[in-house]
């Protein structure tokens, strides 16, 4: 190449970079591509977005592709039970992953169980979600006495084991869903609340929310509309942490036999049914469930530190 | 003359801490016309931002307004209920902010926030408010106003951000902007545009302004009148020229003597000794006899606002009437 070829292509380029420099100002990128683009830049996070959007999608669709409904008694058949995985049932299809003591197929009974487990952490997480940003918002906002009382409340809360908590609530409560949602939601609204009262409370410090003031805004518009929304980066960060752990303690109250009815099989009640026969080699029955709860958390999980590396401004350029 | 826009008259805005009071505001009176524009000067802590947010009716706690009065338009502001005070608050009277990277929501566009600023005060429609608000973005010299509603505010620069602050006060045309050290945070060159631009769209749309700064070549070059701050009082005040050629308190002559310039280049500046004194204890009298070179006993007792020369108000028992060579007294 000529000297002359490489002052002309280095014009061009500069020429170039001129005008990718004033691109922004045409073609706005919104916050939401910006953040599209960064948190896919990891391909753990992409495996495990996909990973979750798979479970999700079997777990919604399992009437459609599993070969039995599990919780239909005339579609069980006791001569099925047990069976290791890759066995033929007795009625005709390919079981998989084997079966359990009555006989049902663990492929169908784990999407059945997923659907019930994922349905009942995001319910329990966004009801949760609601209600303790309602009060940590409350609480920035008023400030003074009331936010005193009810941060005293939310770390009255956060010193009992999440567990301890939820047993507590069942044993008064009795079993069933929207019991164990409730639970759930009592023992997790408190984060929620002192995240987002932590975030809310530097946020209304800022001159943007003075200049609201300033501009004659009512104080539901400047908490909704304008606090809030600069709030939401860690709350949603904490609110996939959050959704995981329910589906884990919901999971493990299932196993000890107080959380959801052998009716509404989630996954914690498959991996107890299964854990009388774990000495006796019959690990599927246990094992499969555990893994499929397993990967849900750590795909959940994964993608809430890819969220969390993502949203927070410290590590922003 | 008409009703003047804005008559505060003894207005004492007092902080009520643990450790005792705070006297940030303690007796300031000015009046402004409309289409005038008054610079308030004065140190850091002089009082003039408290003076700034009295008016608009936001002192945060433990401050209160404690006495005067502030008439809007013959409208009493002190004591008036939060709703009429939120009617009129970016509607007729608006605030602009020093940093203008932080007085935009880092999470809305332009756009969605000029049009909530009008649609707060008025009914109009979102097609009507966005055209306003394009109207309003090119009055203040923005180029592309079309583009730059579409921006958020992360993409535009920091003079930029200030236009659009300026912008969104101008939105409502008010009769009042109370401009808080708006300049402070940009380049001397965007500075120089900002304030010509203010100064242009005050003459135009007969919008009084009270800008807040510490700068006072700022304000020379801006204001019609400029009103010096010390220790929550206004000690001077006075058309621009009359100011800044011939100031009659000795603080005003101290503080012009410390502004750098060319004929004077090294040879040492000149400073006012001592520090501002603490707000929680003020000496009696005079606040400026301390560090003043004209203190005598007679200072130990407040003295009285008086006009020394037409049109010229000093709080001084020795205005400086023979005038002085350029610069503060030795």
């Amino acid at each position: 190449m000529s000297t002359v070829d490489e002052v002309k292509s280095a014009a061009l380029n500069e020429a170039a970079e001129g005008q990718g420099h004033a691109a922004p100002a045409v073609d706005v990128e919104t916050p939401l591509q910006r953040f599209l683009s960064e948190f896919f830049a990891s391909w753990v996070a992409t495996i495990s977005f996909a990973v979750l959007v798979l479970i999700i999608a079997v777990a919604l669709l399992a009437p459609l592709i599993t070969p039995q409904n599990p919780y239909d008694l005339a579609q069980v058949d006791i001569l099925d039970g047990k069976l290791p995985p890759f066995s033929d049932a007795y009625t005709g299809y390919t079981m998989w992953l084997g079966s359990d003591g009555a006989g049902r197929d663990l492929f169908s009974a784990i999407l059945y169980g997923l659907r019930i487990s994922l349905s009942v952490g995001v319910t329990s997480g966004f009801i949760a979600l609601a209600i303790g940003m309602a009060i940590g918002l409350a609480a920035a906002y008023t400030g003074g006495r009331t936010e005193a009382i009810i941060m005293r409340v939310v770390d009255l809360q956060l010193s009992f084991p999440a567990a301890l908590i939820a047993l507590i609530l069942i044993a008064m409560l009795g079993k069933g869903v929207d019991k164990i949602i409730f639970a759930l939601v009592v023992v997790q609204w408190a984060y929620y609340a002192r995240t987002v009262r932590g975030s809310a409370l530097v946020e209304r410090r800022k001159e943007y929310v003075e200049a609201a003031t300033c501009l004659g805004f009512s104080h539901t518009r400047i908490i909704f509309r304008h606090i809030l929304p600069n709030c939401l980066a860690p709350l949603i960060v904490v609110g996939t942490v959050q959704t995981a752990s329910a589906i884990a303690l919901e999971a493990t109250l299932s196993f000890l036999g107080v959380g959801l009815p052998q009716t509404e099989p989630s996954l914690g009640v498959l991996i107890a049914n299964g854990s009388e026969y774990m000495l006796s080699g019959k690990y599927w029955i246990s094992v499969f469930p555990g893994l499929a709860l397993l990967l849900t958390i750590v795909s959940i999980n994964l993608g809430g530190d890819q969220l969390r590396d993502v949203l927070n401004p410290r590590l922003k350029r | 003359m008409s009703t003047p826009t804005l008559e505060v008259a003894g207005l004492q805005t007092h902080f009520f801490t643990r450790d005792g009071t705070l006297k940030a505001v303690d007796g300031v009176d000015f009046t402004l016309g409309p289409g005038e524009v008054l610079g308030l000067v004065g140190e850091s802590g002089s009082g003039k931002s408290v003076t700034g947010f009295s008016i608009i009716g936001l002192v945060d706690p433990p401050g209160r307004i404690v006495g005067g009065s502030i008439l809007y338009r013959g409208q009493e502001l002190v004591g008036a209920n939060e709703e009429s005070l939120r009617g009129l608050r970016g509607n007729r009277i608006a605030m602009i902010f020093q940093d203008p990277m932080m007085t935009l929501n880092p999470v809305l566009r332009v756009d969605t926030q000029m049009i909530e600023a009008i649609q707060a005060h008025r009914r109009m429609s979102t097609k009507e408010a966005r055209a306003k608000a394009r109207d309003t973005l090119d009055m203040v010299g923005i180029p592309s106003p079309d583009e730059r509603l579409r921006n958020y505010p992360h993409q535009l620069s920091g003079g930029m951000r200030q236009r659009v602050a300026i912008a969104i006060a101008f939105l409502n045309e008010p009769d009042l902007i109370i401009a808080d050290e708006p300049t402070t945070a940009l380049d001397v060159t965007i500075q120089a545009q900002i304030i010509h631009e203010a100064q242009n769209l005050c003459r135009r749309t007969g919008t009084a302004m009270i800008w807040i700064t510490h700068d006072l070549a700022v304000v020379a070059g801006l204001a019609d009148r400029i009103a010096v701050m010390y220790a929550g009082r206004i000690v001077e005040q006075g058309g621009t020229d009359d100011v800044i050629d011939r100031p009659l308190h000795p603080y005003t002559a101290g503080l012009l003597g410390s502004v750098p310039s060319a004929n004077k280049r090294g040879v040492p500046l000149r400073q006012i000794p001592g520090m501002t004194p603490n707000l929680m204890k003020l000496p009696a009298g005079c606040a400026f006899r301390t560090r003043c070179a004209y203190g005598d006993g007679a200072c130990a007792t407040m003295p009285e606002v008086t006009q020394p020369l037409t049109d010229r108000a000093c709080r001084c028992h020795h205005p400086l009437l023979p005038i002085p060579a350029a610069g503060a007294p030795a």
